[in-house]
């Protein structure tokens, strides 16, 4: 069947031109000498602003890479076990766990954000990069979990069987087979944790205290009313390095897949 | 590992989601039944006065204008995310059509609604563009409705539209087109009547992935929107952090939760009967 029909075609290219148009307007718009959007000339001026005259926004950098990291390393300790343990295992709360987990995936964000705000205010806990953690490991946890299970879905138990059978103990199977084999969905998990750490503005917004400023808050308090010209040099900058770390994250899984 | 290690795997898991999730909504729907505290938190003494307060006009006038914004932003996105998704899965360049819709996706959420920011505002690229081509004559304020919200909420899940529905039209069996074709059908017949019954699982789960996430937006009616799109994500963190009505706020994170719900027994529903009706996996 000829797929030269002419409507979806247009659709996927306004669609495309939508999505894409909007980013090219912020890249032009961070060389303009200007405040506003009409062009005035080239100029590096809010790059300057950005990398030497922004000591909040680095800071706030600083914390987002902070809480990335550490909520990342933990979500993808504890859900890639839970993985391998839902995969295979057979115990009682196997059904709770599934459905539970999976939640605050699906739940819009704003109601993690407020449960968690209301749970820490009713045992008394200040709000801060603690809380920050401790949110953003909940909601990395059902991403680490979906992807570290897809990987052992092509995993066959077989392997382990064998290893029991040439005398490996729980741990050394652990350690030295299920865990390289599940090595490529592992770091993928990570990365997408790590990414979903730096992105989330909601669920920070309600967990966060005084002096936790996470990028997300700070762009926020930036554009709250209005355009920022140093805002569009930093998106240029972002949209740069996410660029770059999405190409790296691509060659090394490939590498490691082999 | 051994069968009957699974929950020794799953243990901290299960801890952290029960401590950190389990709970919290837990109090969530303790609190929605309990008094208000004068500064915030709430009086232990039981009291229905925030489900009393739900069925106050200014709180339905906000779920109404919530539930029409999340429906018509909804709507829009399927609309223009199927055509595309079609064209995607048709095409024999897909990998290259998909990385172009994904790639505005690796940006920050917020610099995307930023961009918009930039291009409605007073002095945005729209205006400036519209000004020196002479078609207005003063600055034409495009942002602060619910207007801008649509179009922004649009923007924001087109992505989680397209990519559920691409999966399900690459796997239709576009034979079954031709043989309805072939038996007289015209083109959109065909497409209507057996592409569209057969991707049933991927139109719902578009649906889904952009209504309940829009339902519960908070961000992009504080940023591009005004008067007339506050919506219940705005009023429950209003009740937080200005207004301190603890058990109001917990009871409006409920009604968001128990639609989610809803949506997602829809979803397994709507599964299920494919499952069995046409006997085959699609």
């Amino acid at each position: 069947m000829s797929t030269k029909s002419g409507f979806p075609r247009f659709v996927y290219i306004f669609v495309t031109f939508f999505l894409i148009a909007p980013l090219i307007v912020l890249v032009v718009a961070s060389f303009n000498a200007s405040r506003s959007m009409q062009w005035e000339r080239f100029s590096l001026e809010w790059y300057r602003r950005l990398f030497f005259q922004s000591r909040d926004l680095w800071r706030a950098v600083r914390n987002s890479v902070v809480i990335a990291l550490s909520s990342a390393t933990v979500a993808t300790i504890i859900g890639s076990l839970a993985a391998i343990g839902i995969r295979w295992g057979r115990f009682r709360l196997k059904s709770y766990v599934q459905t539970v987990t999976l939640m605050p995936l699906l739940l819009p964000e704003i109601i993690l954000g407020v449960s968690l705000l209301i749970f820490f205010a009713s045992i008394g806990v200040p709000l801060g990069l603690g809380t920050i953690f401790i949110a953003h490991t909940c909601f990395n946890l059902p991403f680490v979990i979906l992807i570290v299970l897809a990987r052992l879905e092509e995993f066959d138990f077989s392997i382990i069987e064998a290893a029991y059978d040439l005398g490996a103990r729980e741990r050394d199977t652990l350690i030295r087979v299920i865990v390289p084999v599940s090595m490529p969905g592992i770091l993928s998990a990570f990365l997408t944790a790590v990414t979903l750490s730096l992105e989330d503005f909601v669920i920070t917004f309600f967990v966060a205290g005084p002096g936790s400023t996470t990028l997300p808050l700070y762009v926020y308090s930036a554009i709250r009313f209005g355009v920022s010209p140093v805002i569009n040099a930093l998106s240029v900058v972002m949209i740069a390095v996410t660029v770059a770390l999405v190409l790296l994250a691509r060659n090394m899984l490939k590498y490691i897949a082999k | 590992m051994r069968n009957r290690s699974g929950g020794l795997y799953t243990a901290p898991v299960t801890v952290w989601i029960t401590v950190f999730f389990v709970v919290p909504l837990a109090i969530v729907v303790l609190y929605s039944f309990l008094e208000k505290g004068l500064y915030g938190g709430v009086r232990y003494r039981f009291s229905l006065d925030a489900y009393r307060a739900l069925a106050n006009p200014l709180i339905i006038r906000v779920a109404w204008t919530t539930f029409r914004i999340a429906l018509v932003s909804t709507i829009g996105t399927v609309l223009l995310a199927l055509p595309a998704a079609y064209y995607i899965a048709r095409s024999s360049r897909r990998t290259m059509l998909l990385v172009l819709i994904i790639v505005p996706f690796w940006t920050n959420f917020l610099i995307r609604v930023y961009a918009w920011m930039a291009i409605l505002g007073t002095n945005g690229f729209l205006n400036s563009i519209l000004l020196s081509l002479g078609i207005i004559g003063e600055p034409v304020r495009f942002l602060y409705n619910q207007w801008a919200v649509i179009v922004v909420l649009i923007y924001t899940s087109l992505p989680f539209a397209i990519l559920p529905l691409y999966a399900s039209i690459e796997k239709f069996d576009f034979t079954l087109i031709e043989a309805a074709r072939d038996l007289g059908a015209s083109r959109f017949a065909a497409i209507v009547r057996i592409m569209i019954p057969n991707i049933r699982a991927g139109i719902v789960t578009a649906i889904l992935f952009t209504f309940i996430p829009n339902f519960g937006e908070y961000a992009v009616p504080q940023l591009v929107g005004g008067r007339d799109s506050f919506m219940i994500g705005n009023v429950i963190a209003r009740e937080l952090t200005v207004t301190r009505n603890w058990p109001l706020a917990a009871a409006m994170a409920l009604i968001i939760t128990v639609i989610t719900a809803g949506g997602m027994v829809v979803y397994s529903a709507a599964n299920r009967t494919r499952g069995r009706g046409s006997g085959r996996r699609v």
